[in-house]
């Protein structure tokens, strides 16, 4: 038996998210006393793999492969499954990345897994019982979802788990899997990364502006508090619709659901559609005019005021914070 | 060409989450079910696709009598027909494998789905009937455009977007960008009612994932009000109390 966690990477890098996978599948693993291999897929350094160990796992597999180097789910996910037969794997984790949606059906499918998709914490394992907390009705529930079949899979939340190290150092070993030429019938023509950017998904901390900020030209305050903050940026729904922002920008019940420790929203009501893919952040700051915005409700601070005055003070005060700590 | 769209029938986007007593169902009572807003840009996309005698649309929805008023709305918006698998759709694998069994006997170049149904957010179904299928499937996509027997994509990554190519047949789900929803004509409203709506039975399928309970989250503590000008004393609390910063 084993846990197998597959390790995603970025350009040869693995982000936070990889490490917080990693360190729940390590605790996965703990609960079921059996150990925690790791599969690699693409061109990764050695370095960057062993570090893998420091968050528990006691082997990774490394499959490198030129034909392996962009992502094709059909392809990646029959070497996953060929992975998790040899080492007999009883529970297969994922990070919830936007490959992973594409990724984790077709692994569940191949080996007749129960999928929980998006948890947010450990499961509890009672007897032969496997139960996992994951997000429902787009943030506006938790459901608990009992995995009945003998192979279970499993995505997590980004930011749902801490990172844990462990003094155990993972061994390195290369791994040759054996699959089918039919599974390359996508080809990635290109792929454009907004490389100064943090991305929305795995941000810990998120600046949102909304219909508020009455056009795209005021943004850069927006901007630049992001920045300094070292935040990622969002909007809501109508400021993306009218094209003000991208909607990859957009949170909420129809856009990306975030839940960074901190989410500052400037400019937006709190619509219930909004505070769908938002109220799970850790800390919320509300700037908005109308005491009245439903958003200063569900909020652990709030400011009553213009944010063409707020906004700019408030860099102000970043500024200052960051030259003294 | 033949376009197969999946849609969900889903709570109203403003609808308030509640459960039973024993928090083990979503309480329906007074809930009003709208097509899943992610399926309403697949069925445009695949309308305007398949625009000017250019092919047809298919609706396939797994789910229960009590959702047709919402397969007429699809209809409405300008699908050609739609099949209706008769079963509550008990979860992701369930439907995936009703949509696979439908679709493996009716050759369609293009299968859609949403990005997710905002109900359950598997986000799941897509590559599960694409993996049932032995096809090709692409998830979470802004964007999708026909050039002779294959079609190129945009797929959305964290911070940035990859450009893909593939040949059919393929399974994509669509999010914000691969088209504008459309709203039903008084013209499409009247032949809806007309469409073929042909109903079918499920196949009976093992259960590997089992929805237990359901629990809303924890109200938040009560606001700490400050000041326009308390800006500083924000950051302060955001550090030295919140520790978030
Ligand atoms: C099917 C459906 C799905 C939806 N999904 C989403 C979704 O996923 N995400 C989403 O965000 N919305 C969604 N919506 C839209 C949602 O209902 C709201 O319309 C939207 O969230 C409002 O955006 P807003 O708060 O930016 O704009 P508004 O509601 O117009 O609010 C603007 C706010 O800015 C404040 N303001 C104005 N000027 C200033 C100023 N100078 N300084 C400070 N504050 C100021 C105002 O007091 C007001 O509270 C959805 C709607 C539907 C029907
Ligand atoms: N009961 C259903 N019948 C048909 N299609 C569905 C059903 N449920 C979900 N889908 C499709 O699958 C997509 C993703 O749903 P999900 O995997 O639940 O997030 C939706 O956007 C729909 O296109």
């Amino acid at each position: 038996m084993s846990v197998l966690v597959y390790v995603e990477n970025a350009d040869g890098k693995f982000k936070k998210s990889i490490f917080e996978v990693v360190s729940y599948a390590a605790a996965i693993a703990e609960q079921l006393k059996t150990e925690l291999i790791a599969i690699s897929i693409g061109s990764v350094g050695k370095d960057e793999l062993q570090n893998l160990g420091k968050f528990g796992a006691s082997k990774v597999l490394n499959v490198s492969n030129d034909q392996l180097k962009s992502f094709v789910n059909q392809a990646y996910a029959s070497i996953i499954a060929e992975a998790a037969e040899k080492e007999g794997s009883k529970v297969i984790v994922l990070s919830n990345s936007f490959s992973a949606k594409g990724l984790a059906p077709r692994v569940a499918i191949k080996l007749k897994a129960g999928l929980a998709d998006s948890a947010i914490d450990l499961p509890e394992i009672e007897n032969d019982k496997f139960l996992i907390k994951k997000t429902a009705f787009s943030g506006k529930a938790f459901a608990t979802v009992e995995l009945i079949s003998a192979i279970k899979v499993i995505t997590l939340n980004p930011n749902s788990y801490q990172l844990k190290e462990t003094a155990a150092a993972g061994k390195v070993e290369d791994f040759t899997p054996k699959f089918k030429e039919s599974d390359f019938r996508t080809m990635i023509t290109e792929i454009v990364r907004a490389s100064d950017k943090i991305a929305l998904p795995d941000a810990e901390l998120v600046v949102s502006a909304g219909r508020g900020m009455k056009g795209p030209e005021n943004w850069a305050m927006i901007e630049e508090l992001a920045s300094l903050l070292g935040a990622a940026t969002a909007c809501s729904k109508p400021v993306s619709d009218a094209g003000w922002r991208p909607h990859e920008e957009h949170v909420g019940q129809t856009g990306i659901a975030v839940s960074p420790n901190l989410y500052i929203a400037i400019g937006i009501s709190g619509a219930i559609q909004h505070l769908a893919g938002v109220s799970s952040s850790k800390t919320i700051v509300v700037i908005n005019k109308d005491p009245e915005a439903p958003f200063f409700k569900v909020a652990d601070y709030g400011i009553v005021g213009d944010a063409f005055v707020v906004v700019p003070q408030l860099i102000e005060s970043v500024k200052a914070y960051k030259s003294i700590s | 060409m033949k376009i197969l769209v999946c849609v969900s029938n889903v709570p109203d986007t403003t609808t308030k989450i509640t459960f039973n007593g024993d928090n083990t169902q979503f309480n329906t009572a007074g809930v009003q079910y709208i097509l899943n807003p992610y399926d309403e840009i697949a069925l445009a996309r695949a309308i305007e696709l398949t625009e000017g005698g250019k092919g047809t649309v298919t609706i396939i929805h797994v789910g229960e009598i009590s959702s047709e008023p919402t397969i007429r709305k699809a209809l409405a918006i300008g699908a050609d027909d739609a099949v209706r698998i008769n079963a509550a759709a008990r979860d992701a694998y369930f439907v995936a494998v009703q949509i696979a069994d439908y679709a493996r006997s009716n050759d369609f170049e293009m299968i859609l789905t949403g990005r997710e149904s905002i109900d359950y957010n598997g986000s799941q179904i897509a590559s599960m009937i694409a993996e049932l299928l032995d096809i090709p499937s692409i998830s979470i996509i802004k964007k999708l455009e026909i050039e002779g027997n294959k079609a190129n994509l945009v797929r959305e990554i964290e911070g940035g977007k990859e450009m893909i190519n593939v040949s059919f047949p393929f399974v994509a789900s669509c999010a914000e960008g691969v088209a504008e929803p459309k709203i039903p004509n008084m013209r499409g409203i009247m032949s809806a009612r007309t469409k073929p709506l042909i109903v079918v039975e499920a196949s009976s399928v093992e259960l590997l994932v089992d929805f237990k309970t359901y629990a809303i989250p924890a109200p938040r503590g009560s606001v700490t009000m400050l000041a326009a000008d308390e800006t500083e004393k924000l950051i302060d609390l955001l550090h030295s109390k919140s520790k978030v910063i």
